[in-house]
C-alpha cells in the first residue's frame, strides 16, 4: 500500500519534471523556428540593391527598401530625442531624490504606463499631433514611440543608478563636491555604460513597433527626411507588403523582416553580454 | 550660495521631468475622452453592448471587438500559462547551471521579436499549417462540439490565440522565474528533508509561496495579450462577429483600430474608434495596475 503510493508519487514527480523540461524545449524551439525561418526566407530577398534602392511597383524586379530603413531611423531618432532626456532625468529623480511621497507614485505609474497598448499610444499621438498639423508626419510617429520608450528608460536609469554604491556618493561628498556635481559627474558617469545599454534595448523595442505608426508616420513611397511629412518605416512596410496579394511584395516583406530581426537580435545579444561583463555579481 | 543653486536646480529639474510621467497619464486619459466625446454622446453605454458595426449607416457597437479581444486573450492564457510555469520551474529549479543563462536568454529573446514578425510568420507559416493539418483533424473528431464547428480556414480565433500565447510566454515565464527565485532555500530544504519529491517541493512549497506574484505575472501576460495588435490583426480574420467556433474569424479592439482608423471617413466613425481605444486603455490599465501591485509586493520580500 505504502509502496504503491510511493511509486505513484515518483511517477507524478517524473511526469511533471519531464513536462517542465518539455516546456523549456518548446520555448527554445519556437524561437529557433521563427528566427531560422525568417532568416532563411528573408535572405533570398536580400542583395545590395535591397538596401540602396527605392521600392518598385509589383512586377518590376530590383526594388529596395532604402526609404524605409532611413525612415525607421528618423522616427526612432525623434522618439529618442524626446524620451531619453526626460527618462534619464526622471530616473535620476527616482534614484537620487526619491525618498519622499511623490517618488513611489511616479515609479508605479511609470510601470503602469509601460503596459499601455502600443496602438493606444498611436491614437494619442494622432489626436495630439496629427489632428492639429492636419498631416501624417514622421514627427507624430516619433511622439507615439516616445510614449512607449519613456517608462522603459526611466525605470532602467533608476535601477542602474541605484547599483552605484552609496560609499562612492559619500566619498565624493566628503571631498566637498556639491551634490549636483556628484550626481552628474560621478553617479551618472559610473552607471553610464549600463544606462546606454538600457537605452539601446528600448530603442530596439520601439523600433520594432508597427501599430502606433500606421496612422502617425503613415507611409511614403519615396525617400523623405522631413519631419512634417509622412515617412516610410520598415515595420509598416512589412505589414503593407505582407498583406498584399503580390508574391514579389511578400518576398520583400520577408527581406525587410530579416533586416529588422537582425538589428533586434544584435542589439539584444550585445547588450546582454555588455551588462553581464559590467555587472556580474 | 552658488553651490546650493546647483543642487536646487537639479533637484527641481528632475522633479519636473519625473512629474511629466504623471502628467502624461492625465494627458492620455484626457485625449482619449475628448476624442471619443462624439461617440459617447451619441451611443452612451449602449456602445458597449451593441453588436452592429456598420460604418455606412453610422451604427457603431463595441461588443464583437470586446468579445474578440477577451476571448483571444483567454485562449492565449490557457495555452501559455502551463508552458510558462513549466519554463519558469525549469529555469529556477531544474536547469543545470551551465545552460541556465543561455536558455534564459533565449526565452527573453522571444519577447524581443517585434510583433510584426510574429504576424508575418503567423500568416505565412502557422495559418497554412493550422488550415491543412490541425483544424481538419479537430473538426473531423470534435466537429459536433460548436467550439470546433465551422469551416477550417486557418485564420480565425484559434490562430489569434496561439500567436498571442507565444508572445506572452516570455512575459509570464521570466517574471515567474524571478518570483520562484525568491523562495528561501531553507523552505525547500525542509521539504526535501521530509522526504518530499522534487515536484512536491515545487507544488507544495514553491507555488504557494509565490501565489500573489504568480497572479501578478499572469495578469501582466493577460494585459499584454489584450493590447497586442499587429500579430493578431494578421491572423485573426478581421470579421466583427461573435461565434462559438474557434475556427471562425474574429476581430479585436486593437485590430479594428489598426485596420480602419486611416479609412474612417466621418467624425462619428473616428470618434467610435477612439472610444474603442479608450475601452482598451481602461481594461489594460486595470490589469496592469493590479498586476504591478501584486508583483512588486512579492519582490519587496526578496
Amino acid at each position: 500500500m505504502s509502496s504503491l503510493s510511493y511509486l505513484k508519487r515518483r511517477a507524478v514527480n517524473s511526469l511533471m519534471l519531464v513536462l517542465s523540461y518539455g516546456s523549456a524545449m518548446f520555448g527554445v524551439a519556437v524561437l529557433l523556428l521563427i528566427l531560422l525561418y525568417t532568416m532563411a526566407r528573408g535572405a533570398s530577398a536580400i542583395n545590395w540593391d535591397f538596401f540602396v534602392r527605392l521600392p518598385r511597383p509589383t512586377g518590376e524586379s530590383g526594388g529596395g527598401i532604402a526609404n524605409a530603413i532611413v525612415g525607421s531611423f528618423v522616427v526612432v531618432g525623434v522618439a529618442s530625442a524626446i524620451a531619453i532626456p526626460i527618462g534619464i532625468m526622471a530616473g535620476i529623480y527616482l534614484a537620487e531624490f526619491g525618498k519622499n511621497r511623490l517618488a513611489p507614485v511616479v515609479r508605479y505609474f511609470a510601470d503602469v504606463l509601460n503596459g499601455i497598448p502600443s496602438i493606444v499610444a498611436g491614437i494619442v499621438a494622432y489626436t495630439m499631433v496629427v489632428l492639429p498639423m492636419h498631416e501624417f508626419s514622421a514627427f507624430s510617429g516619433g511622439v507615439a514611440l516616445s510614449l512607449l520608450m519613456l517608462p522603459i528608460i526611466t525605470r532602467t536609469s533608476e535601477e542602474l543608478l541605484k547599483t552605484v554604491p552609496d560609499t562612492i556618493r559619500e566619498a565624493a561628498l566628503a571631498l566637498g563636491i556639491p551634490r549636483w556635481k556628484v550626481t552628474i559627474f560621478i553617479v551618472l558617469r559610473t552607471a553610464l555604460t549600463g544606462i546606454i545599454t538600457g537605452i539601446m534595448l528600448a530603442v530596439a523595442r520601439v523600433g520594432g513597433e508597427t501599430a502606433p505608426l500606421l496612422f502617425t508616420a503613415f507611409n511614403n513611397s519615396f525617400m523623405s527626411l522631413r519631419l512634417d511629412q509622412p515617412i516610410s518605416t520598415m515595420t509598416v512596410l512589412i505589414y503593407n507588403y505582407a498583406s498584399s496579394p503580390y508574391r514579389d511584395w511578400n518576398e520583400i516583406a520577408w527581406g525587410t523582416a530579416f533586416v529588422l530581426i537582425a538589428i533586434v537580435l544584435v542589439v539584444n545579444i550585445v547588450s546582454k553580454l555588455f551588462t553581464k561583463a559590467k555587472y556580474a555579481l | 550660495m552658488k553651490l546650493a543653486t546647483g543642487d536646487r536646480t537639479i533637484r527641481f529639474l528632475s522633479t519636473v521631468f519625473a512629474s511629466m510621467i504623471l502628467l502624461l497619464i492625465a494627458v492620455i486619459v484626457y485625449e482619449l475622452f475628448k476624442g471619443s466625446e462624439l461617440s459617447i454622446g451619441r451611443f452612451g453605454l449602449k456602445f458597449l453592448v451593441t453588436t452592429t458595426w456598420d460604418p455606412v449607416n453610422e451604427v457603431f457597437g463595441a461588443l464583437p471587438f470586446i468579445f474578440g479581444t477577451i476571448v483571444s486573450s483567454v485562449i492565449a492564457l490557457i495555452i501559455a500559462l502551463p508552458i510558462s510555469i513549466g519554463i519558469a520551474v525549469f529555469l529556477s529549479e531544474l536547469a543545470p547551471q551551465a545552460i541556465r543563462p543561455s536558455v534564459s536568454l533565449m526565452i527573453e529573446l522571444l519577447a524581443a521579436i517585434p510583433s510584426i514578425i510574429y504576424g508575418l510568420w503567423g500568416l505565412f507559416v502557422m495559418v497554412p499549417f493550422l488550415q491543412m493539418y490541425v483544424e481538419p483533424v479537430l473538426s473531423r473528431y470534435f466537429g459536433s462540439i460548436p467550439l470546433f464547428g465551422g469551416v477550417p480556414i486557418g485564420v480565425g480565433m484559434l490562430a489569434g490565440g496561439i500567436i498571442l500565447s507565444i508572445m506572452i510566454i516570455p512575459t509570464i515565464a521570466s517574471i515567474s522565474r524571478d518570483i520562484f527565485n525568491t523562495v528561501p532555500m531553507l523552505y525547500k530544504e525542509a521539504g526535501f528533508a521530509l522526504g518530499m519529491t522534487r515536484w512536491e517541493v515545487i507544488s507544495k512549497i514553491v507555488f504557494p509561496h509565490s501565489r500573489s506574484g504568480l497572479t501578478g505575472a499572469v495578469m501582466l501576460g493577460f494585459g499584454r495579450a489584450l493590447g497586442e495588435t499587429m500579430a493578431v490583426t494578421m491572423v485573426i480574420g478581421n470579421a466583427p462577429s461573435i461565434s462559438a467556433s474557434l475556427f471562425a474569424p474574429s476581430y479585436t479592439i486593437a485590430s479594428v483600430i489598426a485596420n480602419e482608423f486611416t479609412e474612417a471617413t466621418t467624425k462619428l466613425y473616428v470618434s467610435s474608434l477612439i472610444e474603442l481605444a479608450l475601452i482598451l486603455f481602461a481594461i489594460s490599465m486595470v490589469f496592469n495596475a493590479v498586476a504591478r501591485l501584486l508583483v512588486s509586493r512579492e519582490r519587496i520580500v526578496q
